[in-house]
């Protein structure tokens, strides 16, 4: 099974709505969405029912017993996040501030602090005779969203049917710990860029993290019609970068009009529909899947 | 005040709101706190730019001290610690710097050293002062340049306007902690509602009171302006989908110092805002 990963550095370039055409394109037999911050990919995949969810849990959050605190401060002098507070004459947890590390569990004279296992999100897999599909939602608010991305992807991997050839990850926003859990272990990683100043250093700087895991890339421009000077510095990057270009996508209305019928843009006939087909005949080519 | 940008989804238009509602306030000051991807800075050209390097601590062994006891490895909750050939090993882009270990050590052989991570540049662009932070590439968390950019901004009087990462996760948290008020930018799309309700509920979670921008109105069914209105939130602008105004923004250059149309949506988005903290804050 080779697994491709779509990136893109800044969000909103249109890595679910490729990824969605990419599933309907290769019929993919094992999938994922690895934006556990703001996972979308589930809204064009209503087709597959109830899907089996469990808790994910983060590193345990500490907690303190305020019968056995005498005020020692000690906690408070230790923790680097800034999450022990005095509140109304106690020294509290923020458990939003706190990030498991449990030192002030270890530092504290009295016992009187606990790690408190915590929920911080929640795990989903779909399956259908056809495929799975692994994907996860942070609670809100919670941090470590790094560790819940690599258990999406092992959840994928583990119940992706045995015949699955290419497995497809939408993948998240930025260049922090998300991205780099979701970039470990894939194959091939297609970035989509936005052709603007923004969308050029943002793939500037995605493409420099993932080049520290050697995978092959390629990038492909979308909505490359709305500014074409910028397009043509994007792909100009790509052969200085020697990143093969694998296409271009131009501006279409249907894109919105599909994801809000619940559709993905490869049902609905258009520039965008065929510009995407084409991206996904290089990218297969060039992952050596073609047949 | 101090007034956070924030969109679930990414690509929604935060720093495009941002950006243009700094420029049209007489002074400002605007924080880029998307670390990792920052783009506030490529609108606004800053001069005069000073540049601070910011470091966090991670643990360095001194071998000859060690004797293997294995105390910090057992302690590190975030298995940045390996054990191999009888000795502690680190994995630096995994140690969250929590300074445990060093604390722990039974042998005191374990010193805190700093590592550069970013750095938070300053700057000035006609009347707006330009703060961004950036985090280093292949690191993991920008956590630590974020809460160094709202220390600064704490000191600062006037008027903040903070562009936050997207999602809804850590960073964002980190960035709207102090904010009076929070301003969410959505798209007209199922996604973008569905992340709206996200920054909706995290709004929530730190009691900030919030109004919505709705971006790239088309005209056509708009999900994410059904939601506000079933759920009674206030709708503060809504921004048309304009090929004029995103050839601007794609060239990096600020609608509301270009176009009047812009000038005047700006302007009034930020008089309710004002208007609106300052009732609620009062």
């Amino acid at each position: 099974m080779k697994q491709l990963l779509i990136l893109s550095g800044k969000g909103g370039t249109g890595k679910t709505t490729l990824s969605s055409a990419f599933i309907y394109l290769s019929r993919a037999r094992a999938y994922a969405d690895c934006d556990v911050d703001a996972p979308n990919l589930h809204l064009i995949n209503r087709k597959m029912g109830t899907p089996e969810t469990s808790n994910f849990y983060g590193l345990s959050k500490a907690k303190i017993d305020q019968s056995k605190c005498n005020w020692c401060d000690i906690c408070m002098e230790n923790c680097r996040f800034n999450a022990i507070v005095f509140e109304n004459n106690h020294y509290k947890v923020d458990s939003l501030a706190c990030e498991g590390c449990s030192l002030c569990v270890e530092l504290c004279p009295l016992q009187a602090i606990e790690s408190i296992p915590t929920v911080t999100g929640e795990l989903m897999l779909y399956r259908s005779p056809e495929s799975i599909f692994s994907t996860a939602q942070l609670k809100t608010g919670s941090g470590n969203s790094g560790k819940l991305v690599s258990e999406v992807k092992k959840r994928m991997k583990e119940a992706a049917p045995e015949e699955t050839t290419l497995a497809i990850i939408d993948g998240s926003p930025g260049i922090g710990c998300p991205v780099i859990a979701s970039l470990s272990g894939v194959d091939t990683v297609l970035f989509v860029a936005e052709p603007s100043l923004s969308g050029i250093s943002d793939l500037e700087r995605v493409v420099k993290t993932a080049r520290n895991f050697q995978l092959s890339c390629a990038v492909c421009i979308n909505k490359f019609d709305l500014n074409p000077e910028r397009a043509r510095e994007i792909e100009a990057y790509c052969s200085r970068e020697d990143i093969p270009c694998v296409g271009r996508i131009p501006f279409d209305a249907a894109v919105n009009r599909a994801i809000n019928q619940g559709l993905c843009i490869s049902q609905v006939p258009g520039p965008a529909q065929a510009a995407i087909e084409t991206v996904y005949q290089n990218i297969t080519r060039l992952m050596e899947l073609a047949s | 005040m101090r007034i956070a940008v924030l969109s679930g989804k990414g690509g929604t238009g935060k720093t495009l709101v941002s950006v243009n509602l700094a420029a049209a306030a007489a002074q400002a000051l605007y924080v880029d706190c998307d670390v990792e991807e920052p783009n506030g800075h490529l609108f606004f050209r800053p001069e005069k730019v000073e540049d601070t390097p910011i470091d966090v601590l991670i643990p360095k062994f001194d071998w000859t001290l060690c004797n293997g006891c294995r105390v910090c490895v057992d302690f590190c909750k975030f298995n940045a610690l390996a054990f191999i050939n009888e000795h502690p090993f680190l994995f630096p882009e995994i140690c969250h710097s929590c300074g445990g270990c060093a604390k722990l050590c039974p042998q005191k052989a374990i010193q805190d050293v700093p590592k550069n991570i970013g750095s938070i540049k300053r700057g000035t662009s006609g009347s707006v002062t330009i703060l961004s932070g950036i985090m280093n590439t292949g690191i993991a968390s920008g956590v630590p340049i974020i809460h160094q950019l709202l220390q600064i901004v704490k000191e600062e009087k006037g008027l903040a306007v903070l562009d936050c990462p997207p999602g809804s996760a850590c960073t964002v948290m980190e960035s709207i902690r102090d904010a009076d008020y929070c301003l969410l930018v959505a798209e007209p799309t199922l996604f973008g509602m569905h992340n709206l309700e996200c920054v909706c509920n995290l709004a929530k979670v730190f009691n900030k009171p919030f109004g919505v921008v709705l971006n790239k109105c088309t005209g056509e069914e708009n999900p994410s302006e059904t939601f506000c209105r079933e759920n009674h939130y206030p709708i503060l602008a809504s921004i048309p989908f304009d090929y004029e105004m995103g050839r601007l923004n794609s060239d990096g250059e600020i609608a509301v110092r270009r176009l009047p149309a812009y000038e005047k949506l700006f302007r009034e988005l930020l008089n309710t805002v004002t208007l609106k903290t300052k009732r609620l804050c009062a």
